[in-house]
């Protein structure tokens, strides 16, 4: 007796603290959500593109000239350079991730690129597929033909492309970039590490041009010409153009991004407007609200009291549903909120098995009790039956899915495996509880259900 | 027992739907959307007031864009379906779409999908397609695998595998007449077959087996049980206590499914409908098809043997 008891009062405890989690990481439901502490406000929804806003971009790899054996590391290395260049838009949380070619996905390696939030996706694709040329430029020699151009005020320009020549030194013998700041002036500079072969290469135009310029060019245009003092042997060099120093710290993230290991094409493109999204999310949390409502309201009125408990149960499934919506985190799309809704009517299939099974041992005559267990008992295999079919589906589709599917497939998946625990644990711990209101013409109404007596 | 009795009218009626399905698949075909063929879809909203469709059809037609197709869409919007573009043909079908800036927009929605994706999906669907009808088959079969065939008195038993075989047929009923339903919304709402479409079909099949296997399984326990004398009644008293349950179990699935529907996201509407038809002939199937045809194929068998 008093051990049912406490098993109520443990679930109602233990159900109250996950509704308490959702509602609390909810920044929407909370006033001053900014002086919560850390865990509710790191647990948000995480929303796919098609909710949040953003760019879905489908690139393919072109490793034609990369030799069978290298094809992964190639790509490893193609995503983490797209990932860096991704990582200076300030987009928050985007995803990249290599698509190998296979059986079921075809021949092509591709690449998948979330950008959300972002839906300027021309600005996005250009920023992604840019790489930044870095090259190191000598003065000409003397009497090289130099082109001036003289403007009609008479003043005379000197063409710079012509007053330097290229060498061999360029980005792709870096190593690293940093973001510094000078001591005296606070100016932003970008100091470069070049490698063993840049080190060399350096070392070797230092020392024949020292009084001389050296041009660093970005992107064919010079940003910096210092005058060399002396060799430098340690293949450190410094540029201090007239930075502001976001473009400082942009340019030190794309040198550092490095040139594409393998060249890459747009295949597909998606952009979703934020106001769209929005109006979905909207949209998805208003069916699901009115769905559970007019769910609740037939149990209750169909099957009485273990319709009501039933409703409880079902608060307490939608509860767990949402914190593992945040704690895992699944990434919610449309086709996910459908997943979930559908989900939330599944749930009650399991209690609608059992209260069936109920009402018919108690035609039968038995007690309160022995039905409740009875019920219970003899409506598992009917409940697992129903349920492993619809697992079946939501695993290969899972397997099989774009995000957009995998959204679905999970949220439907995870809404199967939940309900089966909440209808054998939560309802069952509800219902066998209940039973200790005692045998008599009114609870035997109360646990009854339907038109029928 | 009613549904015993009458049951060549309920077979009759499945049958017939079946068929009208069908003919609708091939009179109206099904309209395959950018998800599988490729192509391009730009949704605009305009701020102030939207253009008239033939002046933009009208510029559309001088510039190289391949074939347009303009459908106006909400007050202000347009959707725009073309083949899949380049960033440089995205930018000029949008500077078109603003008349050049005179009617100011906003893009709500942009989706170029390039023929090879496309391939690609549609490799995926047919796997996922033939991997979850195996599926679904091995569940069945292992459902029904229990060798004994119990039988009414002084009559040879319906084989395991011949309830298996109703199951699937009254799977691919569940499955047809939705996609039937679907045609008529291809036809005359545009609707056109996507991912989501393929997920409803998957779904479907996963969601309806259940009902149907749930009931047999009462049929053959009731057989044990030797309730009765004769196989139809079997079934039918069967039936009278499995049916409640059955629309109830499918009624709470088809209320918040219908929620979706009227209240849900625009992009998962003709889903919510199409999984609502699955759900509600899945229902019929597996109380008004199933298991008639189980009698039916009894009553077979008892006059081959005479």
């Amino acid at each position: 007796m008093i051990k049912k008891l406490i098993s109520i009062i443990i679930v109602l405890i233990l159900g109250s603290a996950v509704a308490f989690f959702v509602f609390k990481s909810e920044p929407k439901l909370n006033s001053n959500f900014q002086n919560e502490s850390s865990f509710f406000k790191n647990s948000p929804f995480r929303l796919g593109l098609d909710l949040s806003g953003g760019s879905h971009l489908i690139y393919k790899a072109d490793v034609s000239g990369v030799g069978a054996g290298d094809v992964t590391v190639s790509m490893d290395a193609l995503r983490d350079v797209i990932e860096r260049r991704v990582n200076l838009f300030g987009v928050s949380e985007p995803i990249v991730q290599v698509q190998s070619s296979g059986f079921v996905s075809g021949a092509e390696e591709k690449l998948i690129v979330d950008l959300p939030g972002v839906t300027d996706v021309e600005k996005a694709t250009a920023m992604i597929g840019q790489t930044p040329l870095l090259e190191f430029k000598t003065e000409a020699p003397t009497g090289a033909t130099q082109n001036a151009t003289v403007d009609k005020d008479g003043k005379v320009t000197l063409d710079a492309g012509s007053q330097f020549v290229s060498t061999e030194l360029t980005g792709r013998y870096l190593q690293k970039a940093t973001l510094e700041f000078d001591q005296t002036t606070r100016e932003p500079k970008v100091s470069l590490q070049f490698d063993d072969t840049g080190t060399k290469l350096f070392a070797r135009i230092t020392k024949d041009n020292v009084g001389k310029m050296v041009a660093i060019y970005l992107d064919g245009a010079p940003i910096s010409t210092p005058v060399v003092r002396e060799e430098i042997p340690n293949g450190q060099a410094v540029i201090s153009g007239n930075f502001t120093p976001v473009e400082a710290k942009q340019l030190v993230g794309r040198l550092n991004s490095g040139a594409l290991p393998v060249p890459i094409s747009l295949l597909s493109r998606q952009t979703i407007g934020a106001t769209l999204g929005g109006d979905a999310v909207a949209a998805g949390v208003k069916a699901a609200i009115i769905g559970f409502l007019v769910v609740a309201l037939f149990l209750i009125l169909w099957y009485r009291l273990p319709g009501l408990i039933a409703v409880f149960a079902l608060c307490i499934y939608i509860a767990i549903m949402l914190a593992l919506f945040k704690l895992l985190p699944v990434t919610l799309t449309a086709a996910g909120i459908a997943g979930f809704i559908i989900s939330i009517g599944i749930a009650v299939d399991a209690n609608i098995l059992i209260f069936e099974r109920l009402k018919e041992e108690l035609h039968s005559d038995r007690t309160i009790i022995d039905a409740v267990t009875a019920g219970f008992h003899r409506a598992w295999s009917s409940i697992r039956d129903s349920n492993i079919s619809t697992i079946i589906s939501a695993m290969i589709l899972f397997w099989f899915g774009t995000s957009l599917i995998k959204g679905f497939a999970l949220t439907l998946g995870i809404g199967v495996l939940v309900s089966m625990f909440s209808a054998i644990m939560i309802s069952r711990i509800f219902l066998s509880g209940l039973v200790l209101i005692g045998e008599g013409k009114v609870s035997r109404f109360l646990f009854s259900s339907g038109i029928s007596k | 027992m009613f549904i015993i009795k009458h049951k060549k009218i309920f077979i009759s009626i499945s049958i017939i739907l079946v068929l009208l399905s069908v003919a609708s698949l091939f009179i109206f075909g099904l309209r395959i959307g950018i998800d599988f063929n490729g192509g391009a879809l730009t949704e605009v909203v305009y701020k102030d007031s939207r253009p008239a469709q033939s002046d933009l059809d009208t510029v559309f037609k001088t510039l190289d864009l391949g074939s347009l197709l303009i459908q106006p869409t909400g007050e202000l919007g347009y959707i725009v379906k073309s083949l899949d573009l380049s960033e440089a043909q995205h930018a000029l079908l949008l500077k078109t779409l603003s008349q050049d800036g005179k009617s100011p927009l906003e893009e709500k929605n942009f989706n170029s999908i390039g023929p090879s994706v496309g391939r690609e999906l549609t490799r995926k669907a047919i796997i996922a397609i033939v991997l979850v009808s195996l599926g679904i088959i091995f569940f069945i079969a292992f459902a029904f695998r229990k060798v004994s065939n119990p039988s009414a008195v002084g009559r040879h038993g319906v084989a395991s595998w011949k309830y298996g075989l109703m199951a699937i047929i009254s799977l691919l009923h569940d499955v047809i007449i939705p996609i039937g339903l679907f045609t008529l919304l291809s036809h005359f709402y545009g609707a056109e077959v996507d991912t989501l479409f393929v997920v409803a079909a998957l779904t479907i099949l996963g969601l309806s087996v259940s009902d149907t296997i749930v009931i047999f399984d009462r049929i053959r326990e009731n057989l044990r049980n030797k309730i009765s004398t004769s196989f139809s009644e079997t079934v039918g008293k069967s039936l009278d206590q499995s049916y409640m349950r059955s629309i109830f179990t499918s009624l709470t699935v088809i209320i918040v499914l219908l929620s979706l529907f009227f209240f849900g996201p625009e992009s998962t509407k003709y889903f919510a409908l199409m999984l609502t038809a699955g759900m509600f002939f899945g229902t019929y199937s597996s109380i008004f098809l199933a298991s008639p045809l189980l009698v039916l194929v009894e009553e077979w068998q008892e006059k081959k043997r005479k």
